[in-house]
């Protein structure tokens, strides 16, 4: 238990004296060859996760592998690699963790097909609840409807509501 | 029936709840490398202390730790105790000083020892790249044919140890047939 908050606390410690270091170079300009180049250097990098952080892509990090996956990018880019070439090259590394829009295989697959099952499964939930409800409606129209129609006409009431008559002496 | 109906949002929620205790329990940090069951990568690397080069052939060939570390790594100091208690029991560890400086990095291992049986100076984080390796201290466990069987990110100790990486090491050893 007391290592635990030890080790917490000499990360958070570690966190600052990280950021501390590297605030002073925060991000840093690349000179691209092309426009074509800094176009697909500022999707790839918005698309690619810094493996270090949490939820954070590579361009918006600060951390130090950020930093090193930005120049390897920039680097590749480059170098006339296909982003294809480039994601590869990542997810070898760094798994599918990598990529915010993982390749649609395996264990990924959950990720890509779970917001349909759920938004199908709440309309086929919706159309059940709906179809029950009218179901309901219409099953008073048999003999209870007749009662109904009792109770709602004139004459019937008049007749039936009479106990005031059997009052009198 | 229509009784029981009613008790439905209370299922979803419970259900809801279950998962979302678990996802409380696991840790975010924690992720699985890309490279288990994978070769170490190649690599030609200069050797801390000495002017000698390193391959990836001559540091293979037995069960072996490779740990990551730094000395900008806090948690490394930490670790380090519990690394050179394993080195004097006979656990081969293949240091790899990570974007580190040489100066630094010798002066660290003359002040609190050095469990390593040689260090890979990974001055521009390539090693570490190819390794998938986003900060330090991380431990690799690697087979006596060179292949990546485990990654621990973070500190060892003596849980991780006993608990996790000991009984994974042993049956490697027993595997290979080599000590």
């Amino acid at each position: 238990m007391r290592t635990a908050l030890l080790r917490d606390t000499c990360i958070v410690v570690a966190v600052y004296l990280l950021a501390v270091s590297v605030s002073h170079a925060v991000i840093e300009t690349y000179q691209f060859s092309n426009t074509e180049l800094e176009q697909r250097y500022k999707s790839l990098s918005a698309e690619l996760r810094c493996p270090k952080c949490q939820n954070q892509n590579i361009a918006d990090s600060d951390a130090p592998i950020a930093q090193d996956l930005r120049k390897l990018l920039y680097k590749q880019l480059e170098g006339g690699a296909s982003d294809e070439e480039i994601l590869e090259y990542m997810v070898s590394r760094y798994g599918e963790f990598v990529r915010y829009k993982p390749r649609y295989s395996g264990p990924t697959m959950i990720l890509w097909l779970m917001p349909g099952l759920l938004i199908s499964g709440a309309v086929i939930i919706l159309l059940v609840v709906l179809k029950g409800n009218k179901r309901k409606a219409q099953s008073i129209s048999s003999e209870e409807q007749v009662q109904l129609d009792a109770l709602f006409s004139p004459t019937d009431s008049s007749t039936k509501d009479t106990p005031s008559g059997e009052n009198t002496p | 029936m229509s009784r029981l109906r009613l008790f439905i949002p209370l299922l979803m929620f419970v259900v809801l709840a279950l998962f979302l205790m678990r996802g409380l329990q696991l840790d975010p940090r924690e992720m699985p490398s890309a490279l288990i069951d994978e070769p170490l990568p190649e690599f030609q690397l200069g050797q801390l202390g000495t002017d000698k080069i390193v391959q990836r052939g001559d540091v293979i060939g037995k069960v072996t730790l490779f740990n990551v570390w730094a000395t900008w790594c806090v948690s490394c100091r930490m670790e380090h105790p519990y690394l050179q208690k394993l080195a004097d029991e006979g656990v081969p560890i293949v240091g790899i000083n990570y974007k580190d400086e040489t100066f630094a990095a010798m002066k660290w291992l003359r002040d609190l020892g050095n469990p390593y049986r040689l260090n890979v100076e990974d001055l521009e984080g390539t090693l570490g790249l190819d390794m998938g390796v986003f900060g330090a201290p991380e431990t690799y466990l690697v087979d006596a044919q060179g292949i990546i069987r485990y990654r621990h990110v973070g500190v060892i100790n003596e849980r991780i140890w006993s608990g996790l990486l000991s009984p994974l090491y042993q049956d490697l050893i027993s595997k290979s047939g080599t000590p």
